[in-house]
């Protein structure tokens, strides 16, 4: 690791001020991801505010009959809690299916999803990586693409955004809220929090330099047989090669959202109305336009079959 | 949880790395405070963090990139908790953090202040083992015995962690008690690897001492 000078905030505008007048200041939350990443260099923060004492660390009822969930709540207690639990099992499902629980013991709301591509040439300083290194090239174009992205991908980047608990907050459309450096605060809608790649794949999110995310809320419950179904290369403790999440009604409407494939939660809410004509149909909509490689290509057909698994029992 | 008209942006308490006390400063770091840490500096910046290992109030001045593993290691010299991987993939070094296991490679000494610690050898001792210490014994939970520090303390903490009513990924029904079958005890471990394969064993043992307790 670079050397770094750290402190504690005290209040959320604290640490987003501090994050806006300290140059190379980042935040740090459980730490899961970006201390694994600065051990490889591939973060080097030259000042971490320390945001866990900010108390933003419950989960409490909305006026409209949602959730808000504190940016620094833990996963485990996220997945733990009786009202996620009854209403939105799937939000819990996921949570369950990521990490372990260790890991989940200390990785937060906002640090999940904010965490960065499990792409092995991002994790590789010695090879081109767009995302790293601005400019310098992707290597994993025409390299060892199994586990990337088949849709939403650039000629600049073909990397996927590795939560499981964003994936169920895309289908459950959850909102972000944030703190910006002068103390405004503001709310992203999940389905614009994560960018596409484009040229730019160095910019991930929607969020601003110093800007803090406070809190994810949750609509009012929709109800519906919620399920989250994780395809990955063994039964536990590693990321998703595919995942999906699903809310479906009695009537047979419902809402699809795909872990594993993009650069974001992949969700087209104009292929949920496909829901009565089956799997097929339904995922030849979300992934029009899909540009699978020929190590990832198996993926298209994995979420159709997922997807069918789900809709036929989809108990969990 | 500090609702957003309450935010204030003039209000910027900081504790710095290296001072004892909090400080209003408008100086990112407090430069007045610290000269030698200011934010950016290129060379090693340290502070002080105190917390409980195993019950002992320790106190101790740090680099700020010590992991809590390196501390236990290196500064503390208890070595029982092992670094496997040091990226979270392995969890040889899982200790217990105010009742909750946690992987001690990824998390900063300095994050854990005034909390306490509990390693393996903080569980019991060779006179007057932790039934779970002991249950590995019995139905020889290990091989080499690297992984299992970690181990033992992530079976310790599965345990509490269904009595707290804590889901896994194989829990059949979010909304009824969780039973603590075989699978769960294997998909709760699932973060805590044995390059021997010692995992049978182990989920005998956990089963051994869930049973006692039940
Ligand atoms: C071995 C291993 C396996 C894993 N498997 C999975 C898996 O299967 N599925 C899965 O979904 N995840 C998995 N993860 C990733 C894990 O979920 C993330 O590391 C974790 O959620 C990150 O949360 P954190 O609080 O520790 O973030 P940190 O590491 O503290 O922070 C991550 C990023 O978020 C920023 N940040 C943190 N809080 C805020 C805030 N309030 N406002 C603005 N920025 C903030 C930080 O500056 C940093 O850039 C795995 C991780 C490991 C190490
Ligand atoms: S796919 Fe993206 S993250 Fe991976 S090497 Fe290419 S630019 Fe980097
Ligand atoms: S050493 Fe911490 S998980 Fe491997
Ligand atoms: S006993 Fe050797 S690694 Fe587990």
């Amino acid at each position: 690791m670079k050397p770094f000078t750290y402190e504690r905030a005290l209040t959320p505008a604290a640490a987003a001020g501090a994050a806006a007048a300290t140059p190379g200041a980042r935040f740090i939350a459980g730490g899961t991801n970006l201390l694994d990443l600065m051990k490889l260099q591939i973060e080097t923060p030259a000042h971490l505010i320390d945001v866990n004492g900010l108390g933003l660390d419950r989960i409490e009822a909305t006026d409209d009959g949602g959730l808000r969930i504190g940016a620094l709540v833990r996963n485990t207690d996220l997945a733990a809690d009786a009202r996620v639990r009854r209403d939105y099992p799937v939000l819990s499902r996921a949570l369950l299916a990521g990490a372990s629980a260790q890991l989940r013991n200390k990785a937060t709301t906002a640090g999940n999803l904010l965490q960065r591509t499990r792409c092995p040439y991002f994790y590789d300083p010695a090879q081109a990586c767009n995302k790293r290194a601005p400019g310098s090239g992707c290597a994993a174009l025409g390299g060892y693409s199994r586990q990337l992205a088949v849709i939403g991908v650039s000629e600049a980047c073909i990397a996927t955004h590795p939560s499981d608990m964003a994936v169920a907050m895309r289908a459950l459309d959850a909102v972000v809220e944030t703190v910006q450096p002068t103390g405004t605060t503001r709310k992203i809608a999940i389905a614009d929090f994560h960018r596409l790649p484009g040229d730019t794949p160095h910019i991930e999110t929607a969020l601003e330099p110093g800007e803090l995310i406070s809190a994810v809320t949750l609509p009012k419950p929709v109800g519906g047989r919620q399920v989250y179904r994780k395809v990955r290369d063994r039964a536990s403790y590693a990321f998703a090669l595919v995942s999906v999440a699903a809310l479906v009604q009695e009537d047979g409407t419902g809402r699809i959202a795909l872990g594993g494939v993009a650069h974001k939660p992949w969700r087209v809410e104009a292929a949920e109305a496909e829901l009565p004509r089956g799997a097929k149909a339904v995922t030849e909509r979300l992934l029009a336009g899909a540009k699978p490689t020929p190590d990832n290509a198996f993926k298209v057909t994995l979420v159709e079959r997922t997807l069918g698994a789900v809709l036929a029992d989809g108990r969990n | 949880m500090a609702r957003s008209h309450d935010l204030d942006i003039n209000r910027r308490e900081v504790i710095l790395a290296g001072a004892a006390t909090a400080v209003a400063s408008s100086l990112p770091g407090g430069a007045e405070a610290q000269p030698a840490a200011l934010p950016g500096a290129s060379g090693p910046s340290h502070a002080t963090v105190s917390l409980t290992v195993n019950g002992v109030i320790r106190e101790i001045e740090v680099d700020t990139r010590t992991t809590l593993l390196d501390l236990l290691r290196e500064n503390l010299q208890l070595t029982g908790t092992k670094k496997g991987c040091d990226h979270g993939q392995c969890g040889a070094c899982t200790v217990i953090v105010d009742g909750r296991r946690i992987n001690s490679c990824l998390s900063l000494a300095l994050m854990h202040e005034g909390q306490s610690i509990t390693t393996i050898e903080g569980l019991g001792t060779p006179d007057q083992l932790h039934p779970m210490q002991a249950a590995f014994v019995t139905h020889d939970g290990y091989q080499c015995g690297y992984c299992t520090p970690g181990q033992i303390c992530s079976a310790v903490a599965v345990l509490a962690e269904v009595k707290a009513d804590i889901p896994s990924h194989v829990t059949d029904d979010l909304t009824a008690p969780i039973a603590l079958t075989e699978a769960e005890i294997r998909e709760r471990m699932s973060g805590n690897i044995c390059r021997c394969g010692a995992y049978s064993n182990i989920v005998e043992a956990i089963v051994e001492v869930a049973g006692r307790r039940a």
